[in-house]
């Protein structure tokens, strides 16, 4: 029953007037743009439930967050360098000179009312969003979400973090302190490592010689106007995909790839997405009331001669700067030009390499598997083991970039000399990913082995039993249907078996090779998956064991539309 | 037969817990705990001490010179060799430099903040608890101030950051352009090469802030007065101060140290804090749902 009829149906019974008025206008509208069929198709639309399936939402609430507190920001904020001497509020930068960027962004912290809670909300949001894009993207990898049908989905979504990326730069950048001018430093010399081109774009991206005059009005402009308009258009598809393509759900008794089973979007999501939208806000503005970020006071007004100690960019571009701290000195010559690798490879290869990588992924994996078909269920991360295993690897390629990101920070705290640190990372940068790929695929497969013998045996009750002739044995007891069937819902992988180089009467395959190269991946990627029981494995093991009598079993099929 | 009875209960008091516990999820972290007490207490107890390595009261009352150079020669000696010439091993590395030159200022900071003597050659010397008495440093630095002229130990005047004319924001401007490469444009030190540190600057004296730049300590370079004058010098002190005292307006200040502190904060606080919640609003969810289905 939709909703909109309920709401006619409780407006005939009703006296009350207000109501009777309020249906008059529903029915009004409803008979001229007949959006009754559309509303009730789309508001009784069903989505799963789960905790991880909300990363997405902290995302799209704290954007939200960002956006009202970045409106009020540009009430005050002057996007001009042009050169001013401070008498605002703060003494201990009365009479300096400096751009009034930096100043107005003073008399935001310091003299507008709310000003410096509006400022922190803004910047704490944004390093909440793009750690929140950050996690959702990791669920969404981890579980196999991007296959096919969306594979699209997954290079918006991390257009999207790009994006949020971009932006957070240069929002870090507008208030012209002097550490966001330094790290816009570091940012133009990354521009000038491109070969052939890059003092061009330099020049023209700065208008001439940096840091010149005109970047942070450039910058402004691609900050509230630009990035945010290809953001909100982008979340807009997004959202579109994700409700066009419906939500991708765990396996379970009752959920195929033909259905979702959940709740429907009203009025079960309505109210608990709105009740979390106040949570996110809540909680981000409570964050930004306690504690302070971005004391731009402290760092002065950006002056190209002057350089601090601790220079670090907001967490998101870290692992950048980490990337470029721990890379070799290597500089050479050819053809009398200069060519740096010691910066084009950190600052401009290694993005674009890793970003290339992701966006391929789903890609790369169909050419792998061969699998094109569509997917709507999730898979548990340990059983894709070599999926995790690159996922897991990758995590800590880039928190090592992090902790470069910081080498002074945490040669300071730790007293360690910064030189070890750096060291340290240039060696565990090249041995650790690979050795967390293996840690981790050996741990998957552990936890399938106890999936499957789970399965055979049941779970271990506790309950340990002394026969007459003193043998201890531990009864075990089966899992219910539903538990059963979750741990066995997975697909058996099929590694793929090269033919033979010739065939029956000894003419050579013409495409031994390829099928050698696409066997030997295909066994790189499924060939240590532990298969899961056979019926008759599964009839075989509940036998000669000591069970308990199973539990009352809960039947886990749940409402389905 | 009772008193054994309750020796056993107190014994199998601590071992019942021990059995019963010992599978809790947090019995991991207990043991960790427990082990990372021990062992920290352990070295704490163990580290050699830097206790004044002298009987107080047999200093003689002769000059203060005299004094300071008895008090040299059992403290600093060692290493700066017995007349202050400094002392090179035959590999050629710097036991203590020489000190012939180095000025009151140099003896009033170092032995000052603590940072001489140090317990072991390093990189760096780092503050410790002062191991002499003001009268007694008075007097080394009098005794290492008779070898050569250097610095003087600044006066009370020179040190007054609420005289006229004192400007803290020209102080800061000075403190950015100068000293922020090392030590933080907010004075929160930062790392230099090989084990070398510039140190934190909040909770440090004036007069020692104004003798490591008269003097250079360590890795610093020299400020003199050519370069910084007695008013720079003063200026920048009393911008320090200020920033020291300065309240935070944002709240929790976590270190004034910028991103690195505040990346760990937006993930382990913010992010963290969110997916916990996220969690919540499933499971309450779902208990408020079995709870009407079994109602219904």
């Amino acid at each position: 029953m939709s909703t909109t009829t309920r709401t006619g149906s409780d407006v005939s019974t009703s006296n009350n007037a207000v109501l009777q008025g309020a249906g008059k206008v529903v029915g009004f509208v409803d008979q001229r743009i007949a959006a009754n069929n559309w509303l009730k198709r789309n508001l009784r639309k069903i989505f799963p439930d789960h905790w991880s399936f909300l990363l997405g939402e902290i995302a799209l609430y704290s954007l939200i967050l960002v956006l009202l507190s970045g409106v009020f920001l540009t009430l005050w904020f002057k996007p001009s360098m042009a050169h001013i001497i401070y008498d605002g509020a703060y003494v201990p930068m009365r009479g300096i000179g400096m751009s009034e960027a930096y100043a107005s962004t003073l008399q935001i912290s310091f003299e507008v009312r709310g000003g410096l809670l509006m400022r922190q909300i803004h910047h704490w949001g944004t390093l909440i969003f793009i750690a929140a894009m950050s996690v959702h993207m990791l669920r969404i990898f981890f579980t196999g979400a991007y296959r096919k049908p969306r594979e699209l989905n997954w290079v918006i979504g991390l257009l999207l973090l790009t994006l949020g990326i971009t932006n957070g730069f240069t929002g870090y950048s507008l208030p012209d302190d002097l550490l966001s001018g330094t790290g816009l430093r570091i940012i133009e010399a990354g521009i000038l490592a491109i070969p052939v081109v890059g003092t061009y774009v330099s020049y023209f991206l700065f208008g001439g010689e940096y840091p010149g005059e005109d970047i942070i009005s450039r910058f402004y402009a691609i900050h509230i106007l630009l990035v945010p308009g290809l953001i909100i258009a982008l979340v807009t598809v997004h959202l579109m995909l994700v409700w066009y393509q419906k939500h991708t759900q765990w396996a379970g008794a009752g959920k195929t790839e033909k259905n979702v089973v959940g709740y429907p979007f009203f009025p079960i999501y309505v109210a608990k997405a709105g009740g979390f939208t106040f949570i996110v806000f809540g909680f981000i503005v409570l964050m930004s009331a306690l504690i302070q970020v971005n004391p731009l006071w402290f760092y002065g007004p950006y002056d190209p001669s002057q350089v601090t100690a601790g220079v670090q960019p907001d967490w998101y571009v870290g692992f950048l700067d980490g990337a470029l701290r721990v890379m070799p000195p290597w500089e050479f010559t050819i053809f009398g030009y200069h060519v740096t690798p010691s910066v084009l490879l950190p600052a401009v290869i290694l993005p674009g390499v890793l970003l290339t990588l992701l966006a391929l992924y789903p890609w790369i994996e169909q050419r792998i598997t061969g699998d094109r078909r569509e997917h709507h269920i999730l898979e548990r991360p340990r059983n894709v083991p070599v999926r995790t295993g690159l996922g897991v690897a990758f995590i800590v390629f880039y928190i090592l970039l992090w902790i470069a990101g910081g080498n002074d920070f945490f040669a300071t705290t730790l007293h360690i000399p910064v030189n070890w640190v750096s060291r340290f990372l240039q060696v565990s940068l090249i041995v650790m990913p690979p050795l967390a790929f293996w840690i981790t695929k050996r741990i998957c497969l552990g936890l399938q082995r106890r999936d499957r013998d789970k399965v055979l045996h049941g779970m271990e009750s506790g309950v340990i039993m002394v026969s007459p002739e003193g043998e201890f044995t531990e009864r075990h007891s089966p899992l219910s249907a539903a538990q059963a069937y979750a741990l066995t819902a997975h697909e058996r992988p099929q590694v793929h078996e090269a033919g033979a180089p010739t065939d029956a009467n000894g003419i050579p395959n013409p495409n031994y090779k390829h099928d050698r190269r696409r066997a030997r991946i295909s066994r790189f990627y499924f060939g240590d998956v532990i298969p899961k029981p056979t019926r008759e494995e599964l009839e075989h093991g509940h036998h000669g064991h000591a069970e308990l009598e199973a539990h009352s079993g809960s039947d886990a099929t749940s409402d389905q539309h | 037969m009772s008193r054994s009875s309750s020796g056993r209960r107190t014994g199998g008091w601590f071992g019942r817990v021990l059995t019963r516990r010992r599978r809790h999820p947090l019995a991991a972290v207990t043991v960790l705990l427990v082990v990372l007490l021990t062992c920290g207490t352990a070295y704490a107890a163990f580290t050699p001490s830097t206790q004044s390595p002298l009987g107080q009261a047999t200093v003689s009352q002769s000059t203060q010179i005299e004094e300071g150079r008895q008090l040299f020669a059992i403290g600093c000696a060692s290493c700066h060799g017995l007349n202050g010439e400094g002392e090179i091993r035959d590999d050629g590395t710097v036991l203590g430099p020489s000190l012939v030159g180095v000025g009151a200022a140099s003896v009033d900071f170092q032995v000052g903040t603590g940072r001489m003597p140090m317990a072991a050659p390093g990189a760096q010397a780092p503050v410790k608890p002062v191991a002499y008495s003001d009268e007694q440093i008075a007097a080394m630095a009098a005794f290492v101030a008779s070898l050569a002229p250097g610095p003087e130990i600044p006066t009370d005047d020179m040190l007054d950051t609420e005289a006229e004319g004192v400007d803290i924001a020209r102080g800061g401007l000075l403190f950015r352009t100068n000293c922020a490469q090392c030590h933080n444009t907010s004075g929160q030190g930062g790392a230099l090469t090989y084990g070398q540190e510039a140190p934190r600057l909040t909770g440090v004296e004036p007069k020692h802030i104004y003798e490591a730049m008269l003097t250079g300590p360590q890795a610093m370079p020299v400020f003199n007065d050519e370069l910084l004058d007695e008013d720079d010098k003063r200026d920048i002190i009393a911008f320090l101060t200020a920033i020291n005292e300065q309240p935070d307006p944002g709240g929790l200040g976590i270190g004034r140290v910028g991103p690195v502190s505040e990346g760990l904060w937006a993930w382990l606080v913010g992010i963290g804090g969110l997916i916990a919640f996220a969690a919540w609003v499933v499971t309450r969810s779902a208990a408020a749902r079995s709870a009407e289905r079994s109602s219904s």
